[in-house]
């Protein structure tokens, strides 16, 4: 279907303009809004910018949290032939100058107050930024700077403008081609500016079209939309697919109240990112403790069913008469109410994506019927790439290519993509387009991985950073730092990994507890402790890690391409790994290299067969003064496990 | 930005209050613009929360007397001053602990329903229609005051800073022209401070409430108050601009003290 997102607007809009297009929630009450409602608000809006003067293939900015009048303005923008572009609602006035320069936009929507003295202070940066509309006036009453006007202005002028001439929208979004530029969506590189990332009408509705014929979804699902607009996940999961499907979009009250419209709402379409799945569960988990002792020993025999028999039910397949009558016993009194409490009751489809998630949070929610499942995309190819089919969820690869797809693995372990939703280039920068788009159309995603025995795509880590061990007895396997980490991590007790092994003849990590949890464990075993330094030199402490790192061990064992990256040695280091000291990035993510350096005898240590070594670092603290922390770490061997070959 | 400051509201001649042998305050007077922030600063036990008592009429000045909105009583009556359209909210916060905060903010809404308690109780039609009225008032205070979160918690299990912005929904719903605030930001952090300041400020910006506020911390009182008046042991030692009242030499001296 050759389309663009106008005419879609105006085809719900004759087809069912009755039927809900988007719900908010505004004074405690869910008010709803027709398609019909939609596109004349649309029209409206359209009518207002052309007299303000946007033109077509201008790039107009759009800055705030999901609303009605946000989608509505992106979709006015679209239809005049102009391109909108979500901006981050968090982001720093400063980190909205590129952007805006980068596109000479003239033109910005702001939700609010805050979003529209954001813009303010960067005008002086901006000068080309004259039209400022703003959709919540609270506290903007008194603002007098030229170019800030309301959106209710630039409605009410739009209606006057459309009574006027009623045929110009039509005949403007009749103008559109599919293959126009629909939206940029910015990107932030690690390095240097961020790369605006063009797609067109074709390529995002292409997409969106492929993942709602994967999951079969109809106007009838209900979706949150609480992630940021600018984000393309949520532009493809609130406004693509949307539009696409013509289903309910809702918006949440304010950001504090996610997890209570999501009770009330009950989406049946769900998407969010692994650490959104672990905060709920960890709320539950809490207060599931706090409960009285037969309902908690009812939700723990009932979870430990669930843990048993679940997942392989989730995958369609049979679990025996008696687990069955079970299992539907503990959907009635626990899983049910849980998963109503969790705002999941309804949910037919979910996903999580960007990040790996945990084996066990991942079964958790699919054991207790979650239909919850991986998806591999990003902003350069909108979003579907692979998506995982109903019974076949794991959490350890993200599914099977979607429609119109096509995978390559080339010779260094980087995935490329071919596919109709590749983005159309990176915006005044062909240099950057060249380098992920080659002449024959395949999209370098530059992350390593493979497709396995069941034809699902396993991602192991960013192509740069996966090495190859040298001489012992692992001579040339593959190293994969980051997906040694995340497997370590996943255990509640270590918080964060570093995994040195490139170029090297084995692996070695310098591990950091989770004080937290590891405290918490500490004191029910009546271990005293006198702060972190001392628990995490205690031997019990090592043999608690010692035995995640062996289980990773046995796990990667199995795993024909990895099983020469079993961690041989370990320890645990004495301060926590701080992005105030630069052993992070402000993303937490580890900086291995500047670590490595850092921490010199340590890794000398790791490899020299030494059984223990002194370090005395220098950290500063968060009001800027600096001291040091010394302390003489132990360094434990782990067993490693002969590689199993699989029987294919 | 600047807004339109009107004529004299509330005027304060000649305040003295005894308590036995104790004098609270001596001879006070000042006045109150319409639509302006004014604050009232002093040292601990100056008479700043005496002297808001006064003016709702908890407590009866011996001597002086107070012009409403050009009307002088000698002294006030609580339920008379809430009714001239003057609330209040409290230093120790007094609130309904065991109500949602819908229910506290409601509670504001007293003396403006007018269906009797058996109406209500019976949620007659009269008396059904009124209270949906009310609690659309009440839902605009709640989005005004961003707790939309909490809407049915009890506020007993509210952080003291959000109890704080629901003892001023709580007054916001009497839709007063005049507020009186006793201390607002006591024993908040900088960033709860930060939002309460822009809440009264918005308070006294969207609907141009007169506001009269007691306050400790200085540096918000210098930042949101159109004028300032100092009070030291029940005196009146300074009364004018935020800046006027920085450099004068009484106020100086009653709060770091003067070298004898």
């Amino acid at each position: 279907m050759q389309t663009t997102f106008p005419r879609l607007l105006l085809k719900h809009a004759a087809e069912r303009g009755a039927a809900p297009a988007m719900r908010e929630k505004e004074y405690g009450i869910w008010q709803t809004l027709s398609w019909s409602d939609l596109s004349a608000m649309v029209e409206h809006i359209a009518c207002g910018l052309h007299q303000a003067g946007l033109q077509r293939d201008e790039h107009m900015v759009v800055v705030g949290a999901n609303r009605p009048r946000l989608y509505a303005t992106m979709l006015a923008a679209q239809s005049l032939g102009a391109v909108p572009i979500p901006l981050y609602q968090d982001a720093a006035a400063l980190e909205c100058v590129f952007p805006i320069n980068n596109a000479d936009v003239r033109f910005a929507f702001a939700e609010d107050q805050e979003q529209v003295d954001k813009l303010l202070e960067i005008r002086e940066k901006c000068p080309q930024l004259s039209h400022i509309f703003f959709d919540d006036p609270r506290g903007l009453r008194k603002y007098d700077e030229p170019g800030l006007a309301s959106l209710e202005e630039l409605i009410a002028a739009g209606k006057a403008f459309a009574a006027l001439h009623p045929e110009f929208f039509k005949a403007q979004v009749e103008q559109a081609k599919p293959d126009d530029v629909a939206a940029m969506f910015f990107t932030s590189g690690t390095t240097g500016n961020p790369k605006g990332v063009v797609h067109t009408h074709d390529t995002l509705i292409n997409r969106a079209q492929a993942g709602a014929e994967f999951d079969r979804l109809t106007s009838s699902e209900d979706v949150l939309a609480y992630l940021p607009p600018a984000w393309i996940g949520q532009n493809i999961f609130s406004y693509a697919q949307w539009l696409v499907c013509g289903y309910v979009v809702n918006c949440p009250e304010s950001a504090s109240t996610v997890t209570i419209d999501l009770k009330e709402i009950g989406p049946t379409y769900y998407f969010a990112p692994p650490r959104v799945f672990e905060g709920l569960l960890t709320t539950v988990m809490i207060r599931m403790e706090d409960a009285g002792t037969i309902k908690r020993k009812l939700f723990h025999y009932f979870m430990d069913l669930a843990k048993r028999v679940g997942p392989t039910r989730m995958d369609g397949k049979s679990i025996g008469f008696g687990n069955a009558l079970l299992y539907a016993l503990g959907n009635l009194i626990i899983y049910g109410p849980l998963r109503n409490n969790l705002g999941m009751s309804r949910v037919r489809v979910a996903y999580t994506a960007g990040e790996a998630i945990g084996p066990d949070l991942f079964s958790f929610y699919r054991s207790i019927g979650v239909n919850l499942k991986q998806l591999y995309g990003s902003t350069e190819t909108a979003v579907f790439v692979c998506l995982q089919p109903d019974h076949e969820a794991r959490a350890d690869t993200v599914g099977i290519p979607c429609k119109g797809v096509e995978i390559r693995v080339a010779a260094d372990g980087e995935i490329l993509v071919k596919s109709p939703g590749l983005l159309k280039e990176y915006y005044k920068n062909p240099v950057a387009t060249a380098e992920v788009l080659d002449a024959s159309g395949w999209y370098h995603t530059s992350d390593a991985g493979f497709i396995d025995a069941h034809g699902h795509l396993k991602i192991i880590d960013r192509v740069k950073d996966v090495g190859r061990i040298k001489g012992g007895a692992n001579d040339g396997a593959m190293f994969a730092p980051k997906y040694v980490e995340n497997k370590l991590k996943f255990f509640p007790q270590i918080k964060e990994v570093v995994a040195y092994g490139d170029q090297r003849e084995k692996v070695c990590v310098m591990i950091n507890i989770d004080f937290e949890a590891v405290g918490n464990w500490a004191e029910r075993r009546n271990l005293p402790y006198a702060g972190y330094t001392d628990l995490a030199q205690k031997p019990e402490v090592y043999q608690l890690i010692q035995e995640c790192v062996e289980k990773v061990n046995a796990d990667l064992s199995v795993d024909e391409l990895l099983a020469g990256s079993q961690v041989s040695r370990f320890l645990v280091l004495h301060k926590e790994l701080d992005a105030d000291d630069g052993e992070l990035t402000r993303t937490n993510k580890v900086r291995r290299g500047f670590i490595a350096e850092k921490y010199l005898p340590l890794v000398d240590a790791l490899y020299g067969g030494k059984q223990e070594q002194f370090i005395e670092t220098v950290v500063k603290f968060e009001d800027g003064r600096s001291g040091s922390v010394s302390a003489t770490l132990k360094i434990s061997d782990t067993k490693t496990f002969a590689p199993v070959k699989a029987a294919a | 930005m600047s807004k339109q400051i009107g004529d004299v509201i509330l005027d304060v001649n000649n305040i003295s209050l005894r308590f036995g042998g104790v004098k609270a305050l001596t001879d006070i007077s000042f006045n109150v613009r319409e639509h302006e922030i004014r604050a009232i600063i002093g040292p601990n036990g100056a008479g700043k929360s005496s002297m808001l008592n006064c003016i709702n009429g908890v407590y009866t000045p011996q001597d002086g007397n107070i012009t409403f909105r050009g009307k002088t009583f000698s002294h006030m009556n609580p339920r008379e001053v809430a009714e001239m359209g003057v609330a209040r909210t409290f230093q120790n916060l007094a609130l309904f602990k065991g109500m949602s905060v819908i229910d506290n903010i409601m509670s504001g809404r007293n003396l403006r329903i007018k269906s009797n308690l058996f109406m209500q109780a019976l949620r007659v039609g009269p008396a059904a229609r009124e209270e949906a009225q009310h609690r659309e008032f009440v839902e605009h205070i709640i989005d005004f005051l961003e707790i939309q979160a909490h809407r049915k918690t009890p506020v007993g299990q509210l952080p003291y800073g959000l109890q704080k912005r629901v003892d001023l929904g709580r007054a916001l719903a009497m839709e007063p022209q005049v507020l009186l605030l006793d201390e607002p930001m006591a024993g908040m952090n900088v960033e709860e401070k930060q939002d309460m300041s822009r809440f009264v400020l918005d308070v006294n910006d969207e609907f141009g409430t007169t506001v009269v506020l007691i306050e400790h911390d200085m540096g918000v009182v210098m930042d949101i108050s159109d004028r300032v008046v100092v009070l030291d042991y029940g005196k009146k030692i300074g009364d004018g601009t935020p800046e006027e009242v920085r450099n004068n030499e009484d106020v100086i001296s009653a709060y770091l003290g003067t070298s004898h």
